[in-house]
């Protein structure tokens, strides 16, 4: 056999592999077998990228040298490498099994969330937001016109029939707003309550709900859409229906400076829940070319920042409605804060286009 | 990605650079444990959480039933209610989502288990696929549970409606049992599954660890010796080798001798082995280089 011939060449690839590794390969000549030299040559380098890998999974991000963090891309190519030459020429099953642990190990890193929760935050605001609404848009217009759809519905069933309103609001909010009510009991629900105490308590309390709704009107998607657009209808219906209330004692001015508050933040969040909850049921009911399972997979990742912003815009629609509604007690003030949201979110979502990014 | 999955729990996917790795699908027991095990843990945070915050009200020196007396009391009662509230929130929503957005890939619960979530496909893991996956928990958890309890704890009372509902929720908590890659609901939204999360260490190569020179002089064997085995045959033997128990080794080595006919010395079973064991390799390795695989003895 041509053994020793064939020993200096492989020591010559192993040499362009890696000019440092020229020890190991003069131990790998006393090796017996041509796949354990192969091995021998290059377990220096291996040896090096699991203990990259290990200190970085314990979660020592901190501990591991510049230098090596650089030479991970590097140093997992050179392990995919071998372990493709490794499974056509070696037959050492130890070898082979652990070489394909340590390269799914470095895959998952090497491949992985390429940002933590900070970074991805600075992007998100930095135009990720605005961006992923923007690809929304036909499911936004679909939610909008359900929305107001339901309002109006909402508002026809009662005027046709005030029973109606018993059944569309919860018991716990028609303590007073109830049909027939008189204009002064109406007004009093609107204003004058600055004197309340435990505003920021409220707050947070009507953010923690409202999110988990928001929440919930994304992940019904799933099933096709449907019922994130039947949670539309009925949360607008309730709309409706205390706009016909107030309209009927003339109070439909203040009832909408009451609501726009915060409203205009909410409905603008939960109007973007549900129509990421479209957007997912859309792509599962027609998925064009790709599997359903592609199809969800993709929705499923575009809408999940949306509904980030969704929750963020929660926690300032909880603080408007906890603290603004109570302390600014005139029409006017409310509609101007209001307004203002309106704005601000739009502008934010649909013109501003994020640093350099364009989308 | 394959479109027919096999039913047991092998899978394979293809990185970037086009090398089959594969993995192993988790199992929907040790899934279930991981996620008892988090639940457990966000109930011990969240009422950890709970008794310092109550702890640091006493400290103030206030009673939760005051909350309505105004002051700086009443603030400071109010201040604590909002963290208390926020931390809820928090523990509820961001503890998956901060510990699978982690290097490991795996909340504490799926560590203890020894499984982490992966990519589908090809494609990388990113950041929405794992809020995706865990915001729709809470109707494939949260939801049932409560739905299904209450419907229960009604009994007789629970109106068609309710067991509509209720069966409905079911569906979202046991879809992991309605498909061959046990995806829960979020996994499909995010295109992702959980896969076990493999650690091992490598051994010794056997060509250096055994002293290959001497043994080559005790045994050398004829091509045709070495010819009645194949590839299976062969890591069997190295894993016997490996192992290194005196009982399995005596065994086998007297299986070979009695195959090819030729005996061994006694008290050498070892070098028998270890030289019978790397001849073999050498001679299958050489006819892998020439594209012949044998893959076990039955094979031509």
């Amino acid at each position: 056999m041509n053994e020793p011939a064939n020993a200096s060449l492989l020591g010559r690839l192993g040499g362009w592999f890696s000019p440092a590794a020229s020890a190991d390969i003069a131990a790998a000549t006393s090796a017996a077998l041509r796949s354990d030299r192969f091995r021998l040559e290059r377990e220096g380098e291996w040896k090096r990228l699991e203990a990259i890998v290990s200190r970085i999974e314990r979660g020592r991000l901190r501990g591991v040298s510049d230098e090596d963090l650089l030479a991970l891309p590097a140093l997992y190519r050179t392990a995919v490498s071998s372990l493709a030459v490794a499974r056509e020429t070696s037959l050492d099953a130890e070898t082979l099994l652990w070489l394909e642990g340590l390269t799914r190990r470095a895959w998952f890193i090497v491949y992985g969330p390429r940002a933590g929760l900070g970074d991805w935050l600075l992007r998100f605001f930095g135009g990720g937001w605005g961006a992923s609404v923007r690809a929304l848009r036909s499911e936004i217009l679909i939610a909008l016109a359900l929305m107001v759809a339901g309002t109006i519905v909402g508002w026809l069933l009662v005027a046709s029939d005030p029973d109606w309103y018993y059944a569309l609001i919860p018991g716990g909010m028609a303590d007073a707003r109830v049909p027939g009510a008189s204009r002064a009991v109406l007004l009093r629900t609107l204003f004058g309550q600055q004197d309340q105490h435990g505003l920021a308590v409220f707050a947070a309390a009507l953010f923690s709900n409202n999110a988990q709704v928001a929440i919930l009107a994304f992940a019904l998607g799933f099933a096709f859409g449907l019922p994130s657009a039947l949670l539309l209808i009925q949360n607008t219906t309730m709309l409706g229906a205390l706009l016909w209330l107030y309209h009927g004692q003339g109070l439909t001015l203040e009832i909408i400076g009451w609501l726009s508050v915060h409203g205009t933040t909410e409905l603008y969040a939960i109007l973007l829940a549900g129509a990421a909850g479209l957007h997912i049921g859309r792509a599962m009911a027609f998925p064009g070319e790709a599997s359903v399972l592609d199809a969800a997979a993709a929705a499923g990742r575009r809408s999940a920042q949306v509904m980030v912003g969704v929750v963020l815009m929660l926690i300032v629609a909880g603080l408007l409605e906890g603290f603004a509604r109570q302390l600014i007690d005139n029409t006017a003030g409310r509609l101007i804060v209001g307004t203002f949201m309106l704005v601000l979110w739009t502008v934010y979502f649909f013109v501003w286009r994020g640093a350099g990014k364009s989308a | 990605m394959a479109r027919r999955q096999p039913r047991n729990r092998n899978r394979t996917v293809i990185t970037p650079e086009g090398v089959a790795l594969p993995l192993v699908l988790a199992s929907r027991g040790s899934r279930a444990a991981a996620l008892f095990i988090d639940l457990i843990l966000i109930v011990t945070a969240m009422t950890v959480t709970t008794l310092t915050l109550i702890w640091i009200a006493g400290g103030v020196g206030i009673k939760i039933g005051e909350v309505d007396a105004d002051g700086p009391k009443s603030r400071a009662v109010q201040a604590l209610a909002i963290v208390w509230i926020i931390a809820m929130f928090l523990f509820r929503n961001a503890w998956f989502l901060f510990f699978e957005l982690g290097p490991r890939g795996a909340t504490p619960g799926k560590r203890v288990t020894g499984i982490r979530i992966a990519a589908r496909g090809t494609e990388r893991l990113t950041t929405e696929a794992v809020i995706a996956r865990n915001i729709v928990r809470d109707i494939e958890l949260f939801m049932p549970i409560v739905f299904i309890s209450s419907a229960i704890a009604s009994g007789s009372d629970t109106d068609v409606a309710g067991w509509a509902g209720a069966i409905w929720c079911a569906i979202f908590l046991l879809f992991p049992f309605f498909n061959r890659d046990s995806l829960r609901c979020g996994d499909v939204i995010a295109g992702t599954w959980v896969v076990e999360a493999q650690n091992r260490k490598l051994g010794q190569a056997l060509s250096v660890s055994a002293p290959a020179a001497a043994a080559d002089q005790a045994f050398t064997f004829t091509s045709a010796e070495l010819a009645v085995y194949g590839e299976y045959e062969l890591q069997t033997l190295e894993r016997v080798l490996r192992e290194d128990k005196g009982s399995a080794l005596d065994d086998v080595a007297d299986a070979i001798s009695r195959k090819i006919g030729r005996p061994y010395p006694y008290r050498a079973e070892r070098v028998f082995l270890e030289s019978y064991y790397i001849q073999l390799r050498a001679q299958l390795e050489q006819g892998l280089r020439l594209g012949r695989r044998k893959a076990d003895k039955y094979a031509a």
